[in-house]
Order: structure tokens, then sequence, then C-alpha cells
């Protein structure tokens, strides 16, 4: 990936903090449009906190996100709204709407921010179903599919009006190696087919090495990310040794100058 | 070489004694801890006195042994008393050298110090009793403040309705409506056929010493009318509907498909929250004027059955007893109860914490809410109707 291409979301010098609590702080980082991006770290290290604080659903206790030039962080409600419509949001629990069919879990967006009748919505949602691999579910209700289709059709959703931006919390927790493999390369092609910037909270080893293009990592012991890089590039050149048994499952760097 | 034998706690032999440990000074001011026999965890644990002791002596000793020579079998036991020994060595500045120990239950020891304890991991303690009133006040602010927020959002959100710029989906409300509605019927027949029978009941007994049984209808019209009908109905609406709504709403939260709402930019407030309000401003009218004639109808059931009455007769007193204002009281009231039942259910759903037993809670919460505001609301309006003579 070329590094020429501009930043699609800046993050500036962000601290996050529940009440007197730091959990992160002075994170600096930036994300090339079209990349899929990674956010690593252990267990509890506030990888879900900083994706919270990316879509909005917290606010910084200082510092900014950037979306192109628009600062999220100060910007009006009005102009938020405008932002998160570009923004396709998949939670950790897929979040369907349990009371709704999965073509209408789809269609919702649509139905609120197009002025398609409703034919045409149904026949985009049946297309966006269909390219995560539901054909034939529309008219099941989460509650009937298995977890892995609810990722995939949580995934439909967030794709539902073409989004900018493609953010995802821990996507393949709780799939087995295969779906989570069928995952990844799910997220590869619909960056490479809508041009999305790609946001992930990850401590999947597998999916951050075979479709990352850059990440960075979170250091739950220095409350802040201590590298940004490719990681394979980051496993082959550890700026420390935390990273570098993070990247290894726990392998002993042999570092130079390190202890 | 000794291994760790979880079927050791089969047979848990002789319970823990104090030959299992025994402490000895050697000759070079080294503390020997001999571990012998049988230990088990349904045994119990022997005493550490005696290490605490010896470690606590005027010349404490220059290090710690163990010697597990007579050992036979071990589980758990032994590693939580051999921990308990290296934590009062690290406190008394004594070394440990724990290489006579078994090989497995030194690399148990090694598991359970990699990994340093986390500052502030244990619970705090127990705060002073100022300490937990101040909290216990803050939170009840922050609790009200929270209350007052989501009525301020919750009026907000019927303004927006009534300019026509809500968004919900129509099949919601017509599916809640159905449900708090038409579902409603079975259980409020019930309960309200059953109170205007126990008033007549009641009634009559005491009405027939004086003779004046024909009264009973007056006694179940203007009680069914004014008050039972409307308090009888809301609370079951809050047990029945409240605190489902509070459920859903919670679960929603737990599985994030609130944050998915907003995140579409869809505001949960108007999605979620006033179809329901809207629902049980419209149903409950209606289930209270439902609610009227069945009381009413119980009461005629005592009166002809047990009284000998008329049919004709009990309908002329009752048409004599009540007018349409006590009816419209009635019903007027309703509608306030079903906007905070609607309320009080949807408040705590929308604030429910994040697991499963907020869930539960939240149910619990929001019926506890709503009857006490029914039943404070209640008395505001016998206070206000006595002065305006209604």
């Amino acid at each position: 990936m070329a590094s020429s291409r501009e930043a699609h979301v800046r993050v500036e010098r962000l601290t996050m903090a529940y009440g007197d609590f730091v959990v992160m702080r002075d994170l600096d980082f930036s994300v090339r449009r079209g990349d899929i991006f990674f956010i690593m770290g252990g267990s509890g290290c506030g990888k879900s906190t900083l994706f919270r604080h990316l879509i909005g659903l917290e606010e910084p206790a200082a510092g900014r996100v950037w979306y192109g030039d628009v600062d999220f962080t100060a910007a009006d409600a009005q102009t938020r709204q405008a932002l998160r419509l570009r923004f396709g949001v998949t939670f950790q629990s897929s979040a369907l709407w349990s009371a709704m069919t999965l073509a209408e879990n789809v269609g919702l967006p649509l139905e609120q921010f197009t002025d398609l009748s409703p034919e045409e919505i149904r026949e985009v949602a049946r297309l966006k179903l269909a390219l995560v691999g539901l054909r034939g579910f529309e008219d099941h209700y989460p509650a009937e599919i298995s977890g892995g289709m609810q990722k995939r059709a949580a995934l439909a959703r967030a794709i539902a009006l073409d989004p900018e931006i493609l953010f995802f919390d821990e996507p393949s927790a709780g799939l087995d190696p295969i779906s989570s493999r069928l995952l990844d390369d799910l997220i590869v092609s619909l960056r490479d087919s809508l041009g999305a910037t790609v946001i992930m909270v990850s401590h999947e080893l597998s999916s951050i090495f075979a479709i990352a293009d850059d990440a960075i990592f979170l250091d739950v012991e220095e409350r802040t990310m201590t590298a940004q890089g490719p990681p394979r590039v980051l496993r082959d050149h550890p700026p420390n040794p935390r990273v570098y048994r993070f990247l290894t499952r726990g392998g002993q760097p042999a570092l130079e100058g390190q202890p | 070489m000794l291994s760790w034998r979880p079927d050791s706690r089969a047979d848990a032999g002789p319970p823990a004694s104090a030959d299992q440990l025994v402490v000895e000074a050697a000759e070079d001011g080294v503390l020997r801890v001999r571990l012998r026999g049988r230990w088990s965890l349904r045994a119990g644990l022997p005493s550490t006195a005696a290490v605490e002791r010896a470690l606590g002596s005027e010349t404490p000793p220059a290090a710690l042994v163990f010697d597990a020579a007579e050992l036979v079998a071990w589980d758990s036991a032994l590693v939580t008393v051999v921990c308990r020994i290296q934590e009062l060595a690290a406190r008394a500045g004594v070394p440990v050298r724990s290489d006579g120990l078994p090989s497995g239950l030194q690399r148990l020891l090694g598991l359970a110090t990699a990994v340093p304890a986390r500052r502030g991991g244990e619970a705090a303690s127990r705060a002073p009793l100022l300490a937990r009133i101040g909290t216990a006040a803050l939170e009840a602010w922050h609790g009200t403040h929270d209350a007052l927020a989501f009525l301020g959002e919750a009026t907000v959100a019927v303004g927006r309705l009534l300019r026509g710029r809500a968004v919900f989906r129509g099949r919601d409300l017509a599916l809640i409506v159905q449900a708090s509605g038409a579902q409603a019927l079975p259980i409020v027949s019930l309960i309200n056929f059953l109170v205007g029978l126990i008033i007549a009941f009641v009634g009559a007994v005491q009405l027939a010493r004086f003779g004046a049984g024909i009264y009973v209808a007056d006694l179940v019209a203007i009680a069914t009318a004014r008050e039972l009908a409307c308090i009888m109905t809301a609370i079951i609406m809050a047990g029945r509907t409240g605190s489902g709504f509070a459920a859903q709403l919670g679960t929603m939260r737990v599985n994030q498909e609130i944050e998915a709402l907003a995140m579409m930019g869809l505001a949960p407030m108007d999605f979620l929250v006033l179809p329901r309000l809207l629902a049980l401003a419209l149903m409950m009218p209606l289930l209270c004027i439902y609610a009227d004639a069945i009381g009413i109808l119980g009461g005629a059931t005592v009166a002809i059955g047990l009284l000998g009455q008329s049919p004709l007769q009990y309908w002329t007193q009752t048409r004599g007893a009540i007018g349409l204002d006590d009816i419209a009281l009635g019903v007027g009231k309703s509608l306030v109860f079903g906007i905070l039942v609607a309320l009080a259910g949807c408040m705590r759903g929308m604030t429910c914490g994040r697991d499963a037993a907020a869930v539960g809670a939240a149910a619990t919460s929001a019926v506890v809410l709503a009857i006490v505001w029914i039943i404070a609301v209640d008395g505001i309006f016998a206070v206000v109707t006595h002065l305006l003579g209604i």
C-alpha cells in the first residue's frame, strides 16, 4: 500500500478517561484512505473504548478525532449526524434488531435515509444480504440464524448505505477459524469493491497478519500506543518487547539493545 | 516423584493434623519446614502459626527451606499453605528456597506468582458509615438527575411527534398496541370482575344489616368508576406491560441494539420510547372503560345472585349513582397512569446496566416505580377533585 495516500481519519493527542481513571493517553495516529487498519492490544487495554471514541459514543477527555478535514470532536450534532451516515459500524455482539427480520434490519437505514420505494428497499436489502452470503435468509429473525451468520448480517446492515468507513469491534469473536477466515475475505473484498476505509479492533493474530495494511498497538502497561506500522514489519522489527510478544504469541524477543 | 493427584480428593483421608507441617530450626540459622503425609483440601489446612512464630522471633532465620521427603500425596491444600508461608516469609524479609518442593508444585507456584497483582484489584474495604451515606445521597441525586433528563428528552420527543417529525415504524406501534391492549383483556377482565364482586360482597353484608341492600349498586358503581377500575388496570399494566418494556429495552441495550440505532442516526427516544408511550396512552383509557363495565358486572352478579335484586333494579340504581363526570374522571386518570407506566418502564429499560442481572433489576424496578407513581398521583387527584367538588 502506497503511503502517499491522504489520511482519512486522524487522531490527535487523544486521551480517554472514565472519571479520574485514564484508560489511554496521548494517542496520535492516522488512517490512510482505503487501508484496513487494526487497533491491536491485549484484553482489557482499551481497544473497544477507543472504538467507541472514534464513532462518537464516548467523548474524549482531551484531544481530537478528524474525519478528512472535519473535526468530529468539536462538530455540532448535525455535522456529526451527516458524518455518521457515512460510517458502517458492527458491534462486538452483532446488535441486530431482534424484533425485525434480516431484510428489515438491512432495510431500516435505507427506509430512513433514502427515497426508495418499499420494493426497491427490499431489492437492495436482498442484494446486501447476498453479498455477505445470506441469500434466502431475508425473512429470518436474528435468533433463527447462527452466530457467524449474525455477524455477516450485521455487516450487511453496516454496508446498507455504502459507507466510506467500516468499523468492526472484534468481528471474529466467537467464530470458528473457517468462519473467521471467510469473514476476513469478505471484509477485504468489500473494501476493494466499495473503496472504503476499514478500522478493526482485534487481537486475532491470524486476521491481523492476513489482512491488515497498518495497525497500532495499545500497551496496557504504558497506557498509550507504543507502535504503529504494518504488523509484519512490527513483528520483524519490533520497537519494543511487548509488541513482539503480542505478535508472536508470547515469544521472547532477540532485540539489540534490549535486556 | 510425587505428582498432582486430584483423585486424592475422593478419599479424604485423615483430617489435617499438626504433624503434616513440622517446623525445625537447623543449625546454620535456617528454618526447615517439613511437609509430611497426605494433604487434601477436603481434610482441611494445617495451621501455619508455628512458621509465623519462628519468622517473628527476635532472631529471624537466615532462610526458609522446605523438606518434602515424607510427603505422600498433595493437592491445592499444599499449594495454598506454601503460598501463605512464602507471603509470611516475604513480609518478614526472609528468603525462601523452594527447591525442596515437588517439581509439579514448583511449577504451580511459578504460575501463581507469574503475573504481579494488579494494584487496586482487591475489593475496596468497607467505607465508613458517613461516607456510605454520602455516596448513597450522591447516587440518589444522580438518579433524580437522570430521571429528569429522561423526562425532558421524552417531552422533546413528544414535541417532535406533535410536529410530525418523529421517526418510528407504524408496525411497531401496532404491535405494541395489540400487546398492551387486546392481549391484556383477559387479565383485566378477571381482576376487575373479581374486585367488583368483592366490593359487592363486603358492601352487601354491611348494607343488608340496615335494610339498605339496594345501595350495593351505588357502592360498586362509584368505587369502580372513580377509583378501582383505573387503579387496578394501571397496576396490572405496570406488572404486565411496564416490566415488559423495561426488559425489552434493557435487553436491547445489553445487545448494543440501542447503540446500533443511534449510529444509524435514529433517535432511540423516538424509535423505541414514543411508540410505547403512545400505545399505553391510547389503550389505557379504553381498558379503563372496559374495566368499568366488567367491575359493575361483577357487582351485579352478587346483587342479583345473592341479594335477589332484579337486573333492571340494579341497572336503574347504577345509572342514578354515577354520571358521565365520574366515568370521565376515571378515564382521565387512566390516561395519566398509562403514561406513567410507559415512562417508568422505558426509563428503567433505557438506563439499564449491561448484563443479564441488570435487565431483571430494571424490570422489577419499573414495576415498583410505576406503582409508586400511580398511587402518589392518585392521591393528588383525590385532593384536587375534593377541592374542586367533582
